[in-house]
């Protein structure tokens, strides 16, 4: 398949890994700040094909997995309502809220439908009249465009029973806390390639400036990837700092100027809680004063929330590049994609579920030992 | 569509409902006209005619295989196939891929209040056409009717018998060390045909479901591959499944190549698109076959030969080591763990 197959070629990859590995000088610490990168990583084994001396750390960059608990119970108070038909991107439908998913939602008898577009539960309102269509928009500013489009457009056609849950959050806040955090590893990063495509890398630059890190914008295929650590590796040696962009068929210094402009219409900045890791200032993206009227947190009172998170879930560390997934004691044991504790073990972008998926177990274990874990 | 204006799908004079009633499946009149009208034309061999409470088989030689299995696919038609053609398709195919020469099967229906009597002639119509070109007599039947709302169109369960010749041992726990992984054809293309008809996601491929019986592609093999040790149809949860399955049943694992898999752009497009795994998604005209090295390029050649195994292909082997796991070469050449998939394939957000 053309723009596919020349990205995973065994040839380029081995090529880019046997650079890295005769360029490296000394132990790098680096992280892919995206969840799609990290799945890419670990579904194609591109850091195996790494020597030993750089080491990847899995980052925020998941959007199910950070969308903070109260949030979720309120999506899931929100679906439960009878008057409610409730649109989710698929992968949503497994995040464990405080008492169960939508999936169980679902089957106690909420109205829970997947869409992959938030366009498809705008028509859903049209072709529904009778019915509060909501659709639960999160994700980080990738999806916000398309998100801001459909309330804009709802508001254009005056589709009164549709609203949104709008729960966006920001990549350049959870870099900054990361860097700004006393136990902070990470030396380098992987700058998020959808992200940039939207929002251009200003940003990115001031943070590598303030913290003096470098950071390549990078790409999601497994060539993409390796060449994105093979150009950070050489900034990290020569001492350099700023951004740099590996994923150059896509993303562009300015970004997309009108997907921004639709964002900055719809969108007004606000602090945002996320799972794991805690409230940051100005991390998020809130309905603006003008589209309150399609905010589904306004339109539906939800009486208090009181969310209960499992302890021994170490997800918020995983998410900060703290601990890999199997460091913990309940991976693969009591936490399961088919019972998660975390969100990270529910996303195939996240890191937990990633590792499970598709991470070979030691060649020394037995079968029995094999189960146990699986 | 009425009754009077259907001449030749539908010359019963003076029928009087297009749809299925609950006094379908209510044993009185109604029930039989259904069963005369629609069942009795599509089926007209002699023992589900006597209409007796059990069809009675001729004594039959050999050990029998036994199996039923659940349909509840939507849409009811789809390309490539419909909820009929893969009723008896399935049955069949878990039949075959044990040895067995499938024989005869039952249905049971359950129809829901409102589903269009001519969908339900199509259906009937699919799984006498099926049923022919796989060789098996539908010797039974049943049919209820639920209200409007309490099923989705139609429910079928079929449940077949078949014999197993002298001297065939297929066992999912059969496989040894050092035999061949082989495919017969193109994977996802039943999963991705459904799902591209699926409201919501409709998108436009001309794509069609593979669905297909497989016991004269599974005879066409035995007979060149007589040591075969294990068969599969990868049908929900996909290859991934069956893999795994055969790994922890015959504690060996085995090792697949992602640059062998046999797949159609098409399939390809649409896994990119929806982030899924190719390895996931279900297949219903399509085995997996682990045979000894000695017969793995006659097994190919005779599945190449036959119409539903052109695409076959060699896709890996068995080993020792890691004994319960499957992996996976990938296309940059690192190893990843193949593992069963939890629940649903649910659709990443981006």
């Amino acid at each position: 398949m053309k723009y596919v197959d020349e990205y995973r070629s065994e040839k380029t990859a081995r090529g880019l890994a046997a650079a890295i590995r005769s360029e490296l000088r000394a132990p790098w610490v680096i992280m892919e700040v995206c969840g799609g990168q990290t799945h890419s990583i670990v579904r194609y084994g591109v850091d195996e094909l790494l020597p030993p001396g750089v080491e990847l750390v899995h980052g925020p960059g998941c959007p199910v997995c950070v969308t903070p608990l109260e949030t979720i119970d309120r999506a899931h108070a929100i679906a439960r309502r009878p008057e409610v038909t409730f649109c989710s991107y698929g992968d949503m439908l497994r995040v464990p809220g405080s008492r169960g998913d939508l999936l169980s939602a679902k089957a106690a008898g909420a109205d829970v439908r997947v869409v992959y577009s938030p366009l498809d539960a705008l028509e859903l309102a049209t072709r529904l009249p009778e019915r509060q269509v909501v659709f639960f928009a999160i994700g980080f500013e990738t999806t916000a465009p398309a998100n801001a489009a459909a309330i804009e457009e709802a508001q254009r056609r005056g589709v009164e029973n549709f609203s949104a849950l709008v729960s966006h959050v920001l990549v350049p806040p959870a870099i900054s806390a990361i860097l700004e955090a006393a136990d902070n590893r990470v030396q380098a990063f992987l700058g998020p390639g959808h992200v940039c495509t939207v929002m251009g890398t200003l940003e990115y630059e001031a943070i590598a400036a303030r913290f003096a890190v470098p950071i390549v914008v990078t790409g999601f295929e497994p060539v993409d990837l390796l060449e994105g650590l093979l150009m950070t590796v050489r900034m990290l040696q020569a001492g350099r700092n700023g951004v740099e962009i590996q994923y150059r068929r896509a993303v562009q210094r300015e970004g997309n100027p009108r997907a921004r402009e639709l964002c900055a219409r719809v969108f007004e900045l606000c602090d945002r809680k996320w799972r794991g890791i805690g409230q940051l200032p100005q991390s998020g993206l809130t309905l603006a004063r003008e589209y309150r009227d399609f905010d589904a947190a306004h339109r539906f009172e939800v009486a208090h929330i009181e969310t209960q998170e499992p302890a021994d879930c170490i997800a918020g560390r995983v998410l900060r590049g703290l601990a890999k997934p199997t460091d913990c004691a309940a991976f693969g044991k009591r936490c399961t994609p088919q019972s998660p504790l975390g969100a990270t073990m529910v996303s195939s972008e996240g890191a937990c579920a990633a590792y499970y998926e598709h991470r070979l177990l030691p060649l020394t274990q037995t079968r029995s030992e094999a189960e146990v874990l699986r | 569509m009425s009754s009077d204006d259907d001449g030749a799908w539908c010359p019963i004079p003076g029928r009087q409902y297009d749809r299925v009633v609950l006094g379908h499946g209510g044993g009185g009149l109604l029930s039989d006209e259904l069963l005369r009208d629609v069942f009795l034309r599509a089926f007209r061999g002699d023992t589900l005619a006597k209409l007796e409470d059990s069809a009675v088989l001729p004594r039959l030689a050999g050990r029998l295989a036994f199996t039923t299995d659940a349909f509840v696919v939507h849409p009811l038609f789809f390309p490539g196939g419909d909820i009929g053609r893969l009723a008896v398709a399935g049955t069949v195919n878990d039949l075959a891929v044990a040895g067995a020469k499938p024989l005869y099967l039952s249905a049971a229906f359950i129809l829901e209040e409102g589903l269009l009597l001519t969908d339900l002639e199509r259906i009937v119509e699919s799984m006498r056409s099926t049923a022919q070109e796989a060789g098996v007599e539908l010797v039974a039947g049943d049919t209820k009717v639920v209200e409007r709302g309490k099923a989705d169109g139609a429910f079928v369960v079929t449940t077949g018998i078949g014999v197993v010749p002298e001297g065939r041992t297929l066992s999912v726990s059969a496989a040894e060390e050092g035999n061949a992984v082989l495919v017969s054809g193109t994977l996802g293309d039943h999963g991705v045909a459904v799902l591209a008809r699926r409201e919501g996601l409709e998108f436009e491929t001309t794509l069609e479901s593979d669905c297909a019986p497989l016991a004269s592609l599974v005879d066409a093999l035995l007979e060149r591959a007589p040591s075969t040790r294990a068969l599969r149809d990868p049908t929900r949860g996909g290859l991934a499944s069956s893999l795994v399955e055969i790994a922890a049943a015959s504690r060996v694992s085995i090792a697949i190549d992602e640059a062998q898999l046999p797949l159609r752009p098409e399939v390809r497009a649409a896994c990119e698109l929806f982030g899924l795994d190719v390895l996931h998604i279900a297949n219903e005209g399509k085995l997996v076959a682990i045979v000894p090295e000695s017969e793995a390029d006659a097994a190919l050649a005779a599945m190449h030969a036959h119409p539903l195994g052109r695409n076959a292909a060699r896709i890996g082997k068995v080993a020792a080591e890691r004994a319960g796991q499957v992996t996976l070469r990938t296309s940059i050449g690192a190893v990843r763990v193949v593992t069963q998939l939890s629940g649903e394939q649910l659709p990443r957000i981006c």
